[in-house]
């Protein structure tokens, strides 16, 4: 029956064993290792009987909080490959050279270096602010949950969906080798005919739907469900950019799926969107991506801003200079972050005016941004420092920051863009603003909310190896790339001639090894952390002496967030309440109403992942049976009305009780 | 921004800083938590991300829609006079969607299912003409391979027919559902988005009837 290849195709499409690519040395080595890493942890869930309790407790749950962490979870452990692919680029980078091939042959580099920008943006910077917010979000609005727990939870999966799909590209089959926007003509299918772009184009389409999903969620939970008197200009600063930012996912993220459903029409159909011949235009694939793209760079970089000025407000000790200001530029932002796209690609020749109008309104981009740097300048001029960790992370991105967006308005330049585009000078750039913004904004937001998310601070010592590591690692790894930049080199190369140029990649290297450390040094934090975490506990709920609501609960918050919902008179209203001696209710409870757990946004994105393989591997009948497959679940879960329950009375006062004799004994 | 000072200590009443709750909110009726603006907002918002799609369906084929690559034109291509039939199915199938509305607000479940029934016979109608349409541009060669134009033009009238057909699949659940539970609030809720979806798609079709017919056979 096997040797009949008409069968055998059906079955499994172009799958074959060949596609296994048992002949990189590398990713056989890396499949071994993951192998036995997952079985060790398959076997040891297995062992100590947690699957029960992960399930129930965490992977059904649509607790606003636990989503929030299972997305920060996800991003770090995508933050592992993503950086492992930075590091064997920096390492062939600094061995390529003078006619030496290094360790990666072109095919596979060409995949490293779109895999670590896909991993990067997608499923690490993504994850990480998506969790951020949700665990924030409500907490700081004094709601219970978010607006649709169910599709928070949904949407978690989406996310996870699309990691698995991305992960699965390694061992079967390969990844794109088209750089992370996947330009057409290359990613077409003339020129990319493998696996490679369609994994690429599912992975981010089932993530995106999640992501899409989230930020109307969001967007809904800050408009609808803020605690009574919290007008809109007395929410914290991070809810006004989380606002923003999930206003810019539901603006930014059908674009991206509809570019990438053209892109796959071309693919799977043959319809000539993106295609040379027969009336299709690659141009507009550039121009819609980056209708996306360059949003989508102020989605990742406003909840940073956020964490900054509620992190500068706290260890300062006072309150956020220029709240108005602050809420103004973000929504400034917001809105110019639509109207510079085409700086992305000034040498496509749309001529001087077009390419001077998108100059300019990039330029006035970072007035709004400037203003905000003062803001976070100002509120520390005469506070009362505290040099805690968060604040240190805060710190080392305003000087990183700024410098990277100061290289950003050269490139802002049209007749210097066409000296610079693509080359190196911008991978510093964007390396500049996106690590020295979003990577150090999720570190301080990561340090200062743990004792929150987990009833103990992360170990200071570790925190402060891991944030000196990485800001010296940084700027040892990309300052060099500025000046290969501005003698010519291009991006994406995986051998130099020129050997003069060796002791850049060197340095280069040198500063990703730096950079090894600080993320070696995150983890020592956290284990260090648990282990020590009697020593580190937090038994007030407010162990920074915070200001918004988030502090007022217990650390880590009940199921519910809060007993009694807050009241609001002031912006800072967790201070406000500390200022004039609230006294936390300690009876009069009663039980309150919560939505269910339920396990369909698993299976859902057990069936996507089940749907997009079939479709990756021209396995019709797989992807036929998962569409259909989606399809029933969706509509059996309308099915169930009986999506909540409530939380008796006795419960919330057995958990209030404890609180009440926790606090009385720090008092005491 | 202003009141920065504390006004703690003139106030002799106690400022209230939670809110016991009120349990009537929840009495009516037990599936409705309050959240029902929620859902209204949240869906019209997940509308305008999906007019955005449309957007740049559109936009594609405003940039590549005169793209024939040597194949055919629209005025070679579309029957006007099949293409206002089905215009009307689906302008006459908003009409009595607001009719089950209308029923419903009258919390009339058997006048709220008939009316229902009635859009989705005019919705079916309007997808069975636009089978017939796309069948007859097939047989005549008119595939979408065979230029920017017809890429463009199948992209953007077949999306709006998918999502016709998800609200067929959508509308024909939710009948089974008012019949087995009635008028409660979590079906009036879901009709008035299934409601909000289905207008939805009409005015998406009169931007394409606009711009890709009408103005196509101008030429």
């Amino acid at each position: 029956m096997f040797s009949d290849p008409d069968l055998l195709k059906f079955i499994f499409g172009r799958l074959t064993l060949g596609a296994i690519p048992l002949h990189e040395p590398i990713v056989v080595v890396t499949g071994i290792v993951v192998a036995l890493g997952g079985l060790t942890l398959v076997g040891a869930l297995t062992y100590f009987k947690l699957w029960g309790y992960l399930w129930r407790e965490w992977f059904t749950s649509v607790d606003h909080k636990k989503v929030g962490i299972m997305y920060i979870i996800l991003a770090l452990v995508m933050l592992m490959r993503g950086f492992a692919d930075a590091i064997m680029m920096r390492l062939q980078q600094a061995i390529s050279s003078g006619g030496s091939e290094g360790f990666l042959n072109a095919h596979h580099y060409d995949q490293i270096f779109t895999a670590h920008g896909v991993i990067m943006i997608f499923f690490v910077a993504m994850p990480l602010v998506t969790g951020m917010m949700n665990f924030v979000v409500p907490l700081q609005i004094g709601a219970r949950d978010v607006s649709f727990p169910f599709l928070n939870n949904f949407s978690f999966w989406m996310t996870a969906a699309g990691v698995i799909l991305m992960n699965m590209s390694l061992f079967i089959g390969e990844f794109a080798r088209t750089g992370w926007l996947a330009y057409p003509p290359l990613s077409g299918g003339d020129y990319s005919p493998g696996v490679g772009v369609d994994y690429y184009i599912w992975s981010l389409q089932v993530a995106g739907v999640g992501t899409l999903l989230s930020g109307i969620n969001l967007i809904v939970t800050i408009v609808k469900m803020r605690a009574p008197g919290m007008t809109m200009m007395k929410m914290p600063i991070f809810c006004w950019t989380s606002l923003c930012t999930n206003i810019l996912i539901v603006a930014a993220f059908p674009i991206l799926t509809a570019t990438l459903t053209l892109l796959s029409l071309d693919r799977y159909v043959g319809t000539h969107f993106f295609t040379n011949d027969l009336g299709g235009n690659p141009m507009m694939y550039i121009n819609l991506i980056w209708i996306w793209g360059h949003p989508e760079v102020y989605i990742l970089i406003l909840p940073a801003f956020g964490i900054f000025s509620e992190i500068v407000a706290t260890f300062c000790r006072k309150r956020l200079f220029g709240y108005n200001s602050m809420v103004y530029a973000t929504v400034v932002i917001t809105i110019l972050s639509y109207l510079v796209w085409l700086h992305h690609f000034f040498t496509m020749g749309s001529g001087a005016s077009v390419n001077s109008f998108f100059g300019i309104t990039t330029m006035i981009i970072s007035i709004p941004t400037g203003a905000k740097i003062f803001n976070w300048l100002f509120t520390m001029y005469k506070g009362r420092i505290k040099f805690d960790v968060p604040m240190l992370w805060t710190m080392g991105f305003m000087v990183t920051f700024i410098f990277g967006g100061m290289t950003g308005v050269l490139l802002a330049v049209p007749p210097a863009d066409f000296v610079l585009h693509n080359s190196l000078f911008l991978i510093a750039h964007f390396h500049h603003v996106i690590i020295g913004g979003v990577v150090f904004g999720m570190f301080a937001g990561m340090t200062y909310w743990f004792p929150k998310a987990f009833g103990f601070k992360l170990d200071p010592f570790w925190g402060k190896m891991s944030f000196w590591f990485w800001i010296v690692g940084f700027h040892f790894a990309f300052i060099p790339l500025y000046f290969l930049g501005l003698m010519g080199v291009t991006r994406r190369l995986s051998q130099f001639e020129d050997t003069s140029m060796q002791i850049y990649f060197i340095t280069a290297a040198f500063g990703a090894f730096l950079i090894f450390l600080g993320i070696l040094s995150f983890i020592i934090q956290v284990a260090v952390s648990i282990l020590r975490r009697d020593q580190l506990r937090d038994t007030t709920g407010d162990p920074w002496d915070g200001r918004t609501l988030e502090w007022s609960t217990s650390s880590p918050p009940p199921a519910y967030n809060f007993a009694f919902s807050p009241n609001i008179h002031e912006l800072d209203s967790w201070n406000d309440m500390k200022k004039r001696a609230y006294e936390r209710p300690v009876k009069g409870f009663r039980p309150i109403h919560m939505p269910k757990n339920t396990g369909t946004g698993v299976i859902l994105s057990a069936l996507s992942v089940v749907m997009c393989f079939g479709l990756i591997w021209y396995m019709w009948w797989m992807a036929a049976l998962g569409a259909a497959a989606i399809l029933i679940v969706s509509i059996a879960h309308t099915f169930n009305y009986d999506q909540d329950f409530y939380i008796p009375e006795e419960e919330v006062v057995r958990t209030e009780d404890k609180r009440t004799a926790l606090l009385a004994k720090q008092v005491a | 921004m202003s009141n920065s000072t504390a006004p703690s200590a003139n106030t002799s009443e106690a400022v209230r800083f939670y809110i016991e709750e009120d349990e009537h909110a929840h009495a009516s009726d037990g599936h409705d938590d309050g959240h029902d603006g929620g859902t209204a907002l949240g869906f019209w918002i997940y509308l305008m991300s999906d007019c955005l799609i449309f957007a740049i369906l559109f936009a594609t084929y405003a940039v590549i829609g005169r793209n024939y690559a040597a194949g055919p034109s629209p005025a070679d291509l579309f029957d006007l006079r099949l293409i206002l039939v089905s215009t009307f199915m689906l302008l006459f199938s908003s009409i009595t969607y607001g009719f089950s509305m209308l029923a419903m607000e009258k919390n009339n479940l058997k006048g709220t299912m008939v009316w229902l029934a009635a859009t989705f016979l005019f919705g079916a109608a309007f997808l069975c003409l636009e089978f017939y349409e796309f069948y007859h541009l097939f047989h005549e060669g008119a595939t979408p391979q065979r230029s920017g134009f017809l890429s463009a033009f199948f992209a953007l009238v077949g999306t709006h027919g998918l999502h016709v057909a998800f609200g067929l699949i959508w509308m024909a659940v939710l009948m089974a559902q008012l019949k087995m539970r009635g008028l409660i609030g979590a079906n009036k809720r879901r009709l008035m988005c299934l409601s909000m979806f289905w207008h939805f798609l009409d005015v998406i079709w009169i931007g394409v009837f606009s711009v890709v017919y009408l103005m196509g056979v101008i030429g």
